[in-house]
């Protein structure tokens, strides 16, 4: 390992760093936006142009509000908690292939922090930590709401955790590997296109297996329609209603970064990643390409948002288990029958 | 720099999974284990053995320990205290138990001297990828891997039941 390459990773992560926070808070700002735009109201629009400023405001607020430690929370597990959330979060971003490769500074620098093996499972396997932080924050608290909250929450992230891994392997099968950056090379131009002008996309081949994986993605970030950890209506906030000030910004900033990461995600997967047109000319493009299509995914995910909706929660159960992943587990019998056959 | 590494993550699992055993909490117990599955998981990745590090930490971190902390929540444990039975006799046979496995432990230390390093390969001939180790199991191993499959299936079928109340129909 030489220095350059040290110093490039350490750019890389500390730029991503940069963006992701940035991202969140204006994710934030997007979701009212959004929200207003559908129910015919107009959202924040007081701070600044277009209330732009409005995530700056909220920052401050959040470092200015009193940060207060429940005299019954077990402490160190309440100040764990939402280090416990937010870390996984963040650490799935590293494998996340962002665009092809591009010259600066007289240097090939490929947009991914780093590529191994395994970087799928690498991705569930801290997807999967992540729970914990809910877990521990609805425990500590002492409080039966906050208590319920982690407790549905667990039972949610574990029940959509094995059908979203399971769509996921048909995408492994029609890929042949499980490092991302192969997967979405796999899917560019040098491959060639169907009929002359369908790129080969994984979709196109795994319709069933997205569809499977789109709404476990949307369980495993806990967004309406599957939002039961923090029910408002029944449950005050869910897991973290106890937390205040900073400490609550980190759950809510970690449920942000857990969107981005799926959708991401499902943009790697299943729509190309950062293929399209001109990428061989242009390799910038391939970044404004990648970050469009997760863009139209959190879109996507705030327009269900704010038209669904709540599950009850034997419905979220009956789903998971008896919907998705038998579903899933079929879609992968057809998937490598087909393949046994074409190969 | 690999030896070092080594002997920081070796000393947190170690001392991770001490405190499994020192906490009287089930919850800080079933916590530490997670400390130690995670340091387990970096000493598989210095072997070269990137999948089933992976593997250990969906499994067990982020399946089989939530599970674990999550009855731990539904029971509430703090409130109880769970107090361990102390049964007298169990306790007379837990000491010669234990010294058994410490000597099998040191017997293991002193047997095995130096062991090489797996080579690292490129490719197919790669040892420790997800690719050579499921042509292991599906060539080499089929038999062991179908057997392991039908005991868990049954282990399945047997919760089921189990979970299933008598007046369900």
């Amino acid at each position: 390992m030489t220095t350059d390459q040290l110093l490039e990773w350490t750019i890389k992560i500390g730029v991503i760093f940069f963006i992701l926070l940035t991202t969140v808070a204006y994710l934030s700002y997007v979701e009212r936006r959004v929200a207003g735009w559908i129910q015919l109201r107009v959202g924040p629009n007081r701070v600044g142009p277009f209330g732009l400023l409005q995530p700056l405001a909220d920052g401050l607020k959040f470092i200015f509000k009193e940060d207060i430690i429940p005299r019954e929370a077990s402490k160190w597990l309440y100040l764990i908690a939402p280090a416990a959330a937010i870390i996984p979060a963040l650490m799935s971003f590293i494998v996340i292939p962002f665009g092809s490769s591009v010259t600066l500074f007289g240097r090939e620098i490929t947009l991914h922090v780093t590529r191994f093996d395994v970087a799928l499972l690498y991705i569930l396997g801290v997807g999967s930590v992540g729970v914990y932080g809910v877990m521990l924050a609805g425990w500590s608290s002492n409080n039966k709401y906050s208590l319920l909250g982690g407790l549905r929450s667990s039972a949610q992230m574990i029940s959509y955790e094995l059908s979203l891994g399971a769509s996921i392997v048909g995408v492994l099968l029609v890929a042949g590997s499980l490092d991302l950056v192969t997967i979405v090379e796999a899917q560019g131009a040098t491959s060639g296109y169907w009929l002359g002008f369908i790129p080969k996309w994984n979709i196109f081949l795994q319709p069933i297996g997205f569809i499977i994986f789109f709404l476990s993605a949307m369980a495993e970030t806990n967004r309406v329609p599957f939002d039961l950890p923090e029910a408002e209506a029944e449950l005050v906030a869910g897991y973290f209603t106890e937390y205040s000030s900073m400490k609550f910004a980190m759950f809510f900033m970690s449920e942000y970064f857990h969107l981005i990461t799926v959708t991401s995600m499902a943009t790697t997967l299943y729509f190309g990643g950062w293929n399209g047109p001109f990428i061989a000319e242009y390799p910038f493009l391939s970044l404004v390409y990648f970050v469009l299509k997760v863009f139209i995914f959190i879109f996507i995910f705030m327009w269900i948002r704010f038209t669904m909706p709540r599950f009850r929660y034997d419905q979220l159960m009956a789903l998971g288990w008896k919907v998705l992943l038998p579903a899933s587990i079929l879609n992968l019998i057809v998937t490598a029958t087909v393949i046994l056959f074409v190969n | 720099m690999e030896k070092a590494l080594f002997i920081i993550i070796a000393v947190i699992a170690v001392a991770a999974a001490l405190n499994v055993l020192i906490q009287r909490n089930p919850l800080y117990s079933a916590l530490s284990l997670i400390g130690t599955m995670a340091a387990l998981s970096v000493l598989y990745v210095m072997l070269r053995a990137q999948f089933i590090a992976a593997v250990q930490i969906v499994v067990y971190a982020g399946a089989i320990l939530v599970l674990f902390i999550f009855v731990i929540m539904l029971l509430n444990a703090p409130k109880q205290q769970l107090q361990i039975d102390k049964q007298k006799g169990l306790r007379y046979l837990a000491i010669p138990l234990a010294g058994l496995l410490l000597a099998e432990a040191f017997y293991v230390v002193w047997r095995v001297q130096d062991i090489a390093m797996p080579v690292v390969k490129e490719g197919e001939e790669a040892v420790g990828t997800t690719w050579s180790v499921g042509v292991a199991l599906f060539t080499h191993y089929l038999l062991p891997f179908q057997v392991a499959g039908v005991l868990l299936l049954m282990a399945l079928i047997g919760a089921v039941v189990l979970a299933r109340r008598e007046g369900d129909k």
